[in-house]
């Protein structure tokens, strides 16, 4: 078993984001040690991107100040290195095609496992375009992570089929960030992809408040929250940790209610 | 190897929530460009609505003050909304309505692309929503303006450099917000399959016009097509239906903004090298860790830090050359073309002007070069204006 999927042992899991080098890459390593202490169960690390297009204006925000602010994937490869040193906590890198190919797609991802990073999630590489990617992700023993969205229907099966580690499950139309409301049947699209696999399915997107973290994470085996968690590294600074800290004390909480 | 695909370039790169609309417009357009009714339609409103065919003019003051090749200009900027802009929309735009969809929207640099979408929007009767540079807004105010009056909405986009590619990326984000109703009008070349093709299919009535009018002009084949490219919609359209003829050379001409030695440049080709972005594989301005160049061009047409596959394919193979252009050199073509035939170019056709300006010198007076007009340059005055010191108010 990879060390991804050890991420869904542990009850329902919560799976925090944050961009690396926002506000910098000491407190966003001693993020990760903080969130693992508050029960998350992988982490994800964002390597900014220049044009993030799947990004609502929250982490957009923090990939602009993470660049202005010097971070590199050289900086960040280091950085797991010395998480590494630490913790063995799944850990999955996310970001954009042109970040892991304009590095060479090879030696990105043999840094990357060879740093001791788990699973990789572009949100920029679907289903058509994978394979680029996904041969090399696996033979470096990366799990090279599937998106499943609302409007995905009848691809949900090859999908599905050709999915490691598991499958993200977009919960809304739209960019990544706290909405009020989740419109779509998430629990339906959960049931279609375990018709075609038992693969575990992590919800994200729009997910914010402990209340919609509990409803989604009822219908699947794990929720994933970016935006409010960078919200709080943008508001709070170097002082952002324990304030994180608590919010992912909180979501761990509410994931693992009623179970 | 996925589909789209020109040599190593192209694909699909978007995210999953638009893969399922993107095979939607693939299977719509592979169904309605056989369609007869649809076909009949279009070419009403190209030339009726658009004013198609556009002229081949010869610029004979031109080519006497060159000494050189004879010189030839496509006016597509004599079309409806002043560029060629207007093909490739009337095209997408009767495209989604066939599909039942009641909204486009789209992203604009110069601000010519969101003109002619919104005019479109306006014949057709369609919501439409128009993405927008914050420098370009500044840049355009005459255009925007334009696209209020049809009936648009104007977004200001505020992130990253605030230019073109920013507001591809907003547009994108706004389309997987809202699909079921709504279009997106890529505006050239690029983005995921079947984007490059579609609007490839819809400009190359430039190069098929050309050719039949040379011939009847000349009785031959042009030795020069020359355009001038940012994402590559007019210069794919007057380049179309050359390719196979091998004897033509096809010269794509960049804008080099203050120069490719200078940070300040938009200039792909000369300064960019292989990438994934905007849903295509392609060359791009980029740093070595691949984030995106904030690119620079006097033309807010050609601020784009990318180019279409297929053209990216043509430098490839070596079938199609492309040439960096000064922002200095097309403002004195801009000036050049204005005195000399009395024709205002747009800043981004300048820069094709000014490329045309060394080449003929250089060849005999039997050759033929032709240059694609591919909008005026009413827009440009102010900017060119202050370029020259002078502030004046549009």
């Amino acid at each position: 078993m990879s060390n991804l999927r050890r991420a869904f042992e542990n009850g329902k899991a919560f799976i925090p984001f944050i961009t690396c080098g926002d506000p910098s890459l000491e407190v966003t390593e001693q993020l990760v040690y903080a969130m693992e202490e508050s029960g998350a169960d992988l982490i994800e690390l964002g390597i900014p991107f220049s044009d993030p297009t799947s990004e609502g204006p929250v982490i957009q925000a923090a990939n602009m100040r993470a660049l202005a602010g010097g971070v590199t994937t050289d900086k960040v490869f280091a950085m797991v290195e010395r998480i590494r040193k630490k913790t063995r906590i799944p850990l999955a890198f996310m970001t954009y095609a042109n970040v892991v190919f304009s590095y060479g797609s090879e030696r990105f991802i043999a840094k990357a496992a060879e740093a001791g990073i788990d699973g990789l999630i572009l949100p920029d590489v679907p289903f058509e375009e994978k394979e680029e990617f996904d041969d090399l992700c696996r033979q470096y023993g990366l799990d090279l992570i599937s998106m499943v969205a609302p409007t995905s229907q009848e691809r949900i099966r090859q999908i599905a089929e050709g999915a490691d580690g598991f499958i993200y499950c977009v919960s809304s139309l739209g960019v990544t960030g706290a909405r009020s409301r989740i419109a779509a049947d998430v629990g339906a699209m959960v049931r279609h992809i375990k018709q075609v696999r038992q693969i575990p399915c992590a919800v994200g997107f729009g997910i914010s408040t402990p209340e919609q973290a509990q409803a989604m994470a009822a219908v699947s085996d794990g929720v994933i929250v970016g935006s409010a968690l960078v919200e709080l590294c943008g508001h709070y600074k170097d002082g952002c940790v324990p304030y994180v800290a608590a919010y992912v004390r909180k979501m761990k909480e509410a994931v693992g209610r009623n179970f | 190897m996925s589909k789209g695909r020109f040599g190593i370039h192209g694909g699909q790169y978007m995210p999953e929530t638009l893969m399922n609309a993107v095979i939607e417009l693939e299977e719509a357009y592979d169904h309605y460009k056989k369609d007869e009714t649809f076909n009949r339609e279009l070419i009403e409103l190209l030339n009726e609505y658009a004013g198609r065919p556009s002229r081949l003019y010869y610029a004979a003051r031109m080519t006497e003050d060159l000494g050189g090749a004879k010189v030839y200009l496509k006016r597509e900027d004599l079309n409806h909304t002043g560029s060629h802009k207007i093909n490739n929309v009337l095209g997408q735009v009767l495209l989604a309505k066939k599909m039942g969809k009641t909204r486009v929207i789209a992203e604009t640099g110069a601000g010519q692309h969101g003109v002619a979408t919104a005019t479109a929007a306006a014949l057709m009767d369609m919501e439409c929503e128009v993405f927008m540079g914050r420098e370009d807004i500044k840049r355009q105010a005459l255009n925007v303006y334009r696209m209020r009056l049809l009936g648009a909405r104007v977004h200001q986009v505020d992130s990253g450099t605030g230019t073109l590619k920013d507001a591809v990326s907003e547009t994108m984000r706004e389309w997987t917000k809202r699909i079921q109703d709504t279009h997106y009008v890529l505006g050239s070349v690029m983005g995921p399959h079947p984007f490059p093709t579609i609007v490839r299919d819809f400009q190359a009535v430039i190069s098929r016009e050309i050719k039949a009018q040379l011939f009847e002009k000349e009785g031959k084949l042009p030795d020069a097509v020359l355009a001038c490219v940012g994402g590559g919609s007019n210069a794919m359209g007057a380049f179309y239906h050359f390719i196979g003829d091998e004897q033509v050379r096809l010269i794509g001409c960049e804008a080099a903004g203050r120069g490719i030695d200078t940070a300040e440049t938009a200039a792909t080709i000369a300064t960019g090298r292989l990438g994934i972005f905007h849903g295509m594989k392609s060359y791009f301005c980029q740093d070595e860790y691949g984030q995106i160049a904030p690119v620079y061009s006097i033309s807010a047409g050609l601020d784009y830090p990318g180019i279409g596959p297929e053209h990216a394919h043509l430098h490839d193979i070596g079938r199609a050359q492309y040439v960096p252009v000064t922002d200095e050199e097309a403002v004195e073509a801009f000036e050049y073309l204005s005195r000399i035939e009395g024709i205002i170019p747009a800043i981004e056709s300048a820069h094709a002007v000014a490329y045309a300006r060394k080449l003929a010198p250089q060849m005999r007076k039997d050759q033929i070069i032709v240059i694609n007009i591919s909008g005026r340059g009413d827009k440009d005055c102010a900017a060119i204006a202050r370029y020259r010191g002078e502030d004046i108010y549009e």
